[in-house]
């Protein structure tokens, strides 16, 4: 991350007349003015004012800009809840393949028997790994599933004619986009308290569970990682009141082969493929977030749905409970082919192990992170844990951020920062089953080395990189958002 | 197969230091009534050599656009893809990183999607740009979010001739809101303002209109536009960003929240995604405080320098929870950074010389096409690079020929207008030859003859 090279923006390298892909001459007619052809109140007087460069120009700029992100390929990257785990290069490669890259969505469904056997084998998986039967390809990341699911309950619900369940109950710890999700689906949210165990605080669930309970909407292993070992009595109050359960699914890393939602209760649930089934991340997206709902709610899953007619596969539209579309076309294909190419490679005893690494390694790191820092939650933990650098602010005035910004001078990823919201100056660590205990090992050594630094190194940090401790509050107050050319006229506007 | 590290020795320590015996012992807060005890029924492992055999047999199956010379549009073209927006993209620093919230360890995705926004300003004529949406459909929809937030009236009027798809999460998303969702038909192909007009009301929150539309026509943006905001609603309009090389730009038709499907720019048609939606608007507070997704801002560091970092969370759903404008987190960052290298490397010559082959090239097509008796065009308006075709006969079973004769020929769009039962759609690219245009038109002579 030593990288010197310019951070000039693309527009201010551009040089009129320079250029890198070229169009072939037209082989048809060109004769008649394109006026002809589109009416002039149509046509732009002159095309956007984008860049112009050379080849070489775009690759030295998108090279060097590369070198200026950590990566999994590159770093240690234990954000928690977000499953940085390796992304394999076959899939890659095969993602590649002209057979899917190159085929459209609307295709008919005689030219797509190789894409939709291996979609519907996907459905198949989904369906097998979390012990729900029938699967919607469709959402493109988790957000978007839990939405589905959502608007799975909202129609259900409909159906029977109980609209007065407008309640959606959140856990306190849980993501962000749970309550989201709920309010856009026209839900009112209710939260609920964790207890000091971390888990579900069982009487908060009770004086809030009524008849206007639609769903539960639960993380489990939970955002602290830990199991909610009172699942099934969760469920059962749930169900004993006619309400659905949710899994959110983010940290299905910690539980594959080893329990499945279907079986400790839950109704709906998501996937993060590129999560769990090592999509990968692309540096924020695309994700997929197919979500898996019991027999009941398949009838209003998203239309369509891959379905085997004898040795022929086929998209079934026919689905007139269904809620209808949440995107175009049938989801984020790419990212279930690679999940798919992931469930092929390891098969079902792989697949375990995954889950048995993932959570080894957690509770390795977690028995070397509990000598330095405060874990306010009983161990074991299954995939992730979060650990308090409360004491640390308040003795040494060194911060969770500041302790983020001091590993990335050690080479290493930040774990998620103050979140949880439930544990004050939070870091949540989940290394992954892809990571050596020697990593481990450095990772920890390097945070009881910065717990002792000097905590004016530690609050500057990092000092090894290109840019340091950005100033948020002026991005926020400047609002600059995009580049403009520099002239006076522009000033004046920005400072408005 | 497995990616994992943990050699018996490393798991035996790494145990003892835990203070277990096994790792069974650590799940035994799992309930054992939940347990699955049996191992998960699915195939045994492959290795990669095996993977690659069985995954390429597969998709040998498929018939793909690199096999058949395609003529399909709807929302996702096959456009021509540089080279060097793959290796870009490639790149593992960009495609194994995360959601850049630790600024100093991602100015590289950083900086990428501020370009990218930056990129599409330009392109769309408009102030703001987000980080970008799933794809054209979704993004589609939280536009229409966006003008509910601003305007605070529940009403939303959608041009027929907007694409289905994307009306139809329209609709998914309506069902669940306070909100009416009313849609004006365009029997003819396009907006006719005048029927526009008869619609609109101060209850009107927005008119979505997609130019070129569903067919490949063009709308008379402007007058929608003003007929929208003389009763101060908005105008959500989805455009063509390849469209853009020659035409005018959305927010120069006076369109206060632009949206599309990104694909086009450099992203490959890989059966519907992931794909790219892209969202702009008009530079006003009102705007800003509900336009959904991440963006990126530029500031300075402690030493002054000019970097960018996410900015305006508190929209976001990880701060305002269920007060957030939107419940997307996760979005398509890589796409965006395709879309930017692929506009860098087009650069304005390349767009307008883009849209001006696919606009020679799908007139041309038209032309032969229509002289073969009984096809004709089903619409009069101009269009860009998509037009609809009137043809005799069942289309599906004139599709299905085509295809033998190596052709994805066009789409039935009876499926979507039950009144067009009789009509494909046809797009035309700027990957099509002469050749394969001629030898679609013979193909269509030879399966009417």
């Amino acid at each position: 991350m030593n990288n010197t090279q310019s951070t000039q923006v693309i527009f201010e390298i551009s040089k009129p007349g320079r250029r890198c892909h070229r169009v072939p001459p037209c082989d048809v007619p060109t004769e008649r003015p394109l006026s002809e052809l589109i009416p002039s109140n149509h046509l732009a007087t002159a095309p956007p004012a984008l860049p112009e460069v050379g080849e070489i120009d775009l690759i030295r700029h998108f090279t060097n800009l590369s070198t200026r992100n950590m990566s999994i390929d590159t770093n240690f990257y234990p954000l928690g809840s977000c499953t940085m785990k390796y992304n394999p290069k076959r899939h890659e490669r095969l993602a590649a393949l002209a057979g899917l890259a190159a085929l459209h969505p609307l295709q008919d469904d005689e030219t797509l028997q190789g894409i939709l056997e291996i979609l519907y084998e996907m459905q198949q998986f989904l369906a097998e790994i979390s012990g729900l039967p029938a699967v919607s390809l469709q959402p493109a990341a988790g957000a978007q599933g839990e939405l589905t699911a959502l608007y799975v309950a909202a129609a259900y619900f409909r159906d029977k004619g109980e609209t007065h369940r407008r309640k959606v109950l959140v856990p306190d710890s849980a993501h962000g986009t749970n309550p989201a999700s709920a309010a856009l689906a026209g839900f009112d949210t209710v939260t609920i308290k964790s207890g000091p165990d971390g888990l579900v605080d069982l009487s908060d669930l009770k004086a809030k569970l009524g008849d206007d309970t639609a769903v539960f909407m639960i993380t489990n292993p939970n955002t602290l990682g830990l199991f909610e070992t009172q699942i099934t009595t969760i469920t059962d109050w749930l169900h004993a009141k006619g309400a659905l359960v949710y899994l959110d699914g983010a940290n299905m890393n910690a539980i594959l082969g080893i329990t499945r939602p279907g079986d400790f209760g839950a109704d709906m649930q998501h996937y993060n493929v590129h999560k769990t089934f090592t999509g990968p991340h692309g540096g924020g997206g695309p994700g997929s977030g197919p979500i898996a709902v019991r027999d009941f709610l398949a009838p209003y899953l998203p239309a369509p749905i891959i379905v085997k007619d004898g040795a022929k596969f086929r998209l079934n539209y026919d689905m007139p409970k269904s809620i209808g579309r949440v995107r175009s076309f049938f989801g984020n294909i790419g990212i279930l082919f690679r999940g798919y190419c992931y469930i092929r490679t390891l098969g079902p005893e792989g697949l375990k192990r995954v889950a048995e690494h993932a959570v080894l390694n957690a509770n390795y790191l977690r028995s070397r992170v509990a000598q330095i820092f405060d874990i306010p939650h009983p161990g074991p933990c299954m995939h992730e844990f979060v650990a308090s650098v409360r004491s640390l602010l308040r003795e040494r005035k060194i911060s969770a951020k500041d302790i983020c910004k001091r590993l990335l001078d050690f080479s290493f990823h930040a774990p998620t920062v103050y979140f949880p919201l439930v544990v004050p100056e939070a870091l949540m660590m989940e290394p992954t089953e892809t990571e050596s205990k020697e990593t481990l090992d450095a990772f920890a050594d390097t945070l009881a080395r910065i717990k002792e630094e000097d905590p004016e190194i530690v609050r500057t940090a990092p000092h090894t990189h290109i840019v340091s401790r950005p100033d948020e509050v002026k991005a926020a107050k400047d609002q600059k958002l995009r580049w403009q050319p520099p002239t006076a006229s522009n000033q004046v506007s920005r400072e408005r | 197969m497995s990616y994992i590290l943990n050699t018996p020795d490393d798991q035996k320590a790494m145990l003892t230091a835990i203070g277990v015996e096994s790792i069974d012992e650590l799940f035994a807060k799992i309930p054992h009534e939940v347990r699955l005890n049996r191992p998960l029924d699915i195939p045994a492992p492959m290795a990669e050599m095996d993977l690659q055999a069985h995954v390429t047999r597969l998709l040998a199956h498929n018939r793909s656009a690199a096999d058949m010379v395609c003529f399909l549009g709807g929302g996702a073209y096959d456009h021509f893809i540089p080279s060097v927006v793959d290796v870009i993209a490639s790149r593992s620093e960009y495609y194994t990183a995360y959601t850049p919230y630790q600024a100093e360890a991602s100015q590289g995705t950083l900086q990428a999607i501020f370009e990218y926004q930056s990129l599409m300003c330009v392109l769309t004529g408009l102030d703001v740009a987000n980080a970008s949406l799933y794809d054209g459909g979704s993004a589609t929809a939280e536009a229409m979010l966006m003008a509910l937030g601003i305007t605070k009236r529940q009403e939303v009027i959608v041009a027929e001739s907007v694409h289905p798809e994307y009306r139809q999460v329209l609709a998914t998303y309506a069902t669940n809101l306070h909100c009416r969702l009313r849609t004006v038909p365009t029997p003819e192909g396009f907006v006719n303002p005048d029927d526009l007009r008869a619609c609109l009301s101060d209850t009107t929150a927005c008119i979505i209109v997609q130019s070129p539309n569903f067919f490949g026509h063009l709308e008379e943006m402007a007058a929608i536009g003003a007929a929208a905001h003389r009763v101060g609603a908005l105008m959500v309009a989805s455009f063509d960003p390849i469209g853009l090389g020659i035409l005018r730009r959305p927010g120069d038709e006076g369109a206060d929240i632009a949206v599309a499907e990104g694909q086009g720019l450099g992203v490959p048609l890989q059966f519907g995604g992931p794909y790219l939606g892209i969202l702009a608007c008009r530079d006003d507070p009102r705007f800003l405080r509900k336009i959904p997704g991440r963006l990126v801002g530029e500031t300075v560091d402690r030493h002054g320098q000019r970097c960018w970092v996410l900015t305006l969370q508190p929209r976001e759903q990880h701060i305002a929870r269920a007060n957030a404008t939107s419940n997307i987190c996760t979005n398509q960052g890589l796409l965006a950074l395709r879309a930017a290298v692929f506009l860098t490397a087009l650069g304005p010559q390349g767009l307008q010389e883009t849209a001006e082959l696919c606009t020679r090239k799908a007139h041309y097509a038209a032309e032969q096409l229509t002289q073969i008796p009984g096809v004709s065009l089903r619409f009069r308006t101009p269009f860009f690079k998509e037009f609809t075709l009137r043809v005799p006969g069942d289309p599906a079973n004139l599709l299905a020929k085509l295809r033998s004769a190596g052709y994805h020929a066009g789409l039935p769009l009876g499926r979507w207008y039950p009144s067009l039962a009789d009509c494909i759609s046809v797009a035309v690219t700027e990957q099509r030859t002469k050749a394969q245009i001629d030898g679609l038109a013979s193909a269509l002579r030879d399966c009417l003859r």
